[in-house]
């Protein structure tokens, strides 16, 4: 090997991971945004239009896709809140709890969706 | 245990190889002791800094298997029985073997605006300083540093903008904001503030988890982002 | 403070505050979106929720606002650490996908509520 290998082990750390999750989730909901108000405006296009939609979104994949993206809203929001926190907050020694809490918010969240929508 | 360690040593600069050493396992036992071990018994033209051995100085810091640490302070003890890997910090150019160039790294610290500036004249009477006052204790919470940049190595802004300033420094500018006495805060807040400073931090606390004095950048990076966005605000400067 | 300085300092404060702002906002989107999907979902059932509530407008037209100053900003911080595309072009591509997320989603409004 002549070219130093790329140290990883320095990110392995709850704050870390946080921090990646945060990144994903907000840059999938970012290209989601547009494709969301595409949606919401068939209603432009009348009723007809808007049920159309909704009933091919009722397809399991479709379901899927959704619960993942409740999970990575749930998770956006739960992760800023913590920056948030930790930038205009004192600052809280109980770090680690709070990653935990953020994540254990955003499964909830996807949890209870699916079972909504799959009781429909 | 195993009586020996087997060291891997990254040998050369920005290229170069891993180089494997075996060095008695001995009690009480510090990554620095097994480096200066193969300086002083087996290969006397490896290069590496230290100077306190004690976690005053700062020199010492190094890659160990894969993230950065005090040499001098880390027991090899805690790091089990594998083989020990040593390279040099990551993020700052390296020179030979261990041995990194510091200078971008101090730069930046001049870049932050981390010098004093007095604001009373040579005849004034001692500034009194309030210990319990909550800017003292903001700056209190900042001054151990030692400039070992094993944050600056665990910081992945750095290694994605190397034009960061990186947490050291701001966290250096931090305390000069948090002083009464210092008569530079405009100057210095302009030279935090942006897309190089202070507001690119995305609080991972990498620097926070990894620096050895257990100072925490990230909150005094977070004070200067406040105290950047009040000053824009008012326009002042 | 220079230009650059005071521009990023502000940005960083837009960010924030439209972050502050999302998370009321999505925490109620959430709690609706959860509540208004059990037994499905109709285009009847949303529009006859929409149609004439002048509160709800309201509530959508400024998540719509802080959503499309939030995301462009969270892109451009991934497009200069990521890709090390930095500069005045990437403001500006920042900045006209704001305008369209605003004008796109205000636009979806329009058809709900209007
Ligand atoms: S919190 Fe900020 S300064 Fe510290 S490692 Fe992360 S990006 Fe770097
Ligand atoms: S903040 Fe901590 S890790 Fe960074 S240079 Fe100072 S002592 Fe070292
Ligand atoms: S040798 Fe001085 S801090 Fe390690």
């Amino acid at each position: 090997m002549n070219r130093p290998p790329p140290a990883f082990r320095h990110r392995n750390h709850p704050a870390w991971w946080a921090f990646a999750v945060h990144r994903i989730s907000g840059l999938v909901l970012a290209l989601f945004l547009p494709l969301h108000f595409w949606a919401l405006g068939q209603a432009i296009a009348g009723e007809a239009a808007l049920d159309g939609f909704l009933r091919w979104t009722a397809n399991p994949l479709a379901k899927l896709a959704e619960t993942g993206l409740v999970i990575l809203l749930a998770a956006h929001l739960a992760g800023g809140l913590r920056i948030l926190a930790i930038e205009f907050l004192p600052w809280s020694p109980r770090q680690k709890a709070a990653v935990a809490a953020s994540a254990g918010f955003a499964v909830a969240a996807g949890l209870l969706f699916l079972f909504n929508v799959g009781a429909a | 245990m195993k009586a020996a360690i087997e060291a891997r040593i990254w040998r050369g600069g920005a290229e170069g190889r891993f180089e494997t050493f075996s060095v008695p396992r001995r009690d009480s036992q510090t990554v620095l002791d097994v480096v200066t071990f193969v300086q002083r018994r087996l290969d006397p033209t490896l290069s590496y800094r230290y100077a306190c051995r004690v976690g005053m100085c700062g020199s010492c810091a190094m890659t160990v298997n894969g993230r950065p640490r005090w040499t001098c302070r880390t027991h090899v003890s805690r790091l089990g029985e594998g083989p020990l890997t040593i390279e040099p910090l990551a993020n700052l150019p390296r020179i030979k073997d261990l041995a990194v160039d510091m200078v971008p790294f101090f730069d930046k610290w001049a870049k932050a605006g981390g010098r004093f500036v007095p604001s009373a004249d040579a005849g004034a009477d001692f500034a009194a300083v309030e210990p319990a006052s909550p800017a003292r204790r903001e700056a209190d919470a900042g001054i151990e540093c030692i400039g070992c940049a094993v944050c600056y190595a665990a910081c992945d802004l750095v290694s994605w903008n190397p034009d960061y300033l990186g947490p050291a420094a701001l966290n250096r500018a931090w305390t000069l904001v948090s002083d009464v006495r210092d008569g530079g805060q405009a100057e210095r807040l302009a030279a935090v503030a942006g897309d190089a400073g202070c507001h690119a931090c995305h609080s991972q606390q990498s620097c926070r988890e990894h620096c050895p004095k257990s100072l925490n950048p990230t909150a005094s990076i977070a004070g200067l982002k406040r105290a950047a966005l009040r000053a824009a605000l008012k326009g002042g400067a | 403070m220079n230009l650059r300085g005071r521009a990023e300092a502000i940005a960083w404060g837009a960010q924030r505050a439209s972050a502050a702002v999302l998370a009321a906002c999505v925490l109620v989107h959430l709690a609706t979106i959860l509540y208004a999907v059990r037994g499905g979902l109709t285009a009847a059932e949303i529009l006859g929720r929409t149609r004439g509530s002048a509160g709800l407008a309201l509530f959508y037209g400024l998540f719509v606002l802080a959503a499309a100053i939030h995301a462009p900003l969270g892109l451009r911080t991934i497009a200069r650490e990521t890709f090390g595309w930095r500069g005045g072009a990437l403001d500006l591509a920042s900045a006209a996908f704001a305008l369209f997320l605003a004008w796109f989603g205000w636009r979806a409004l329009g058809g709900l509520f209007g």
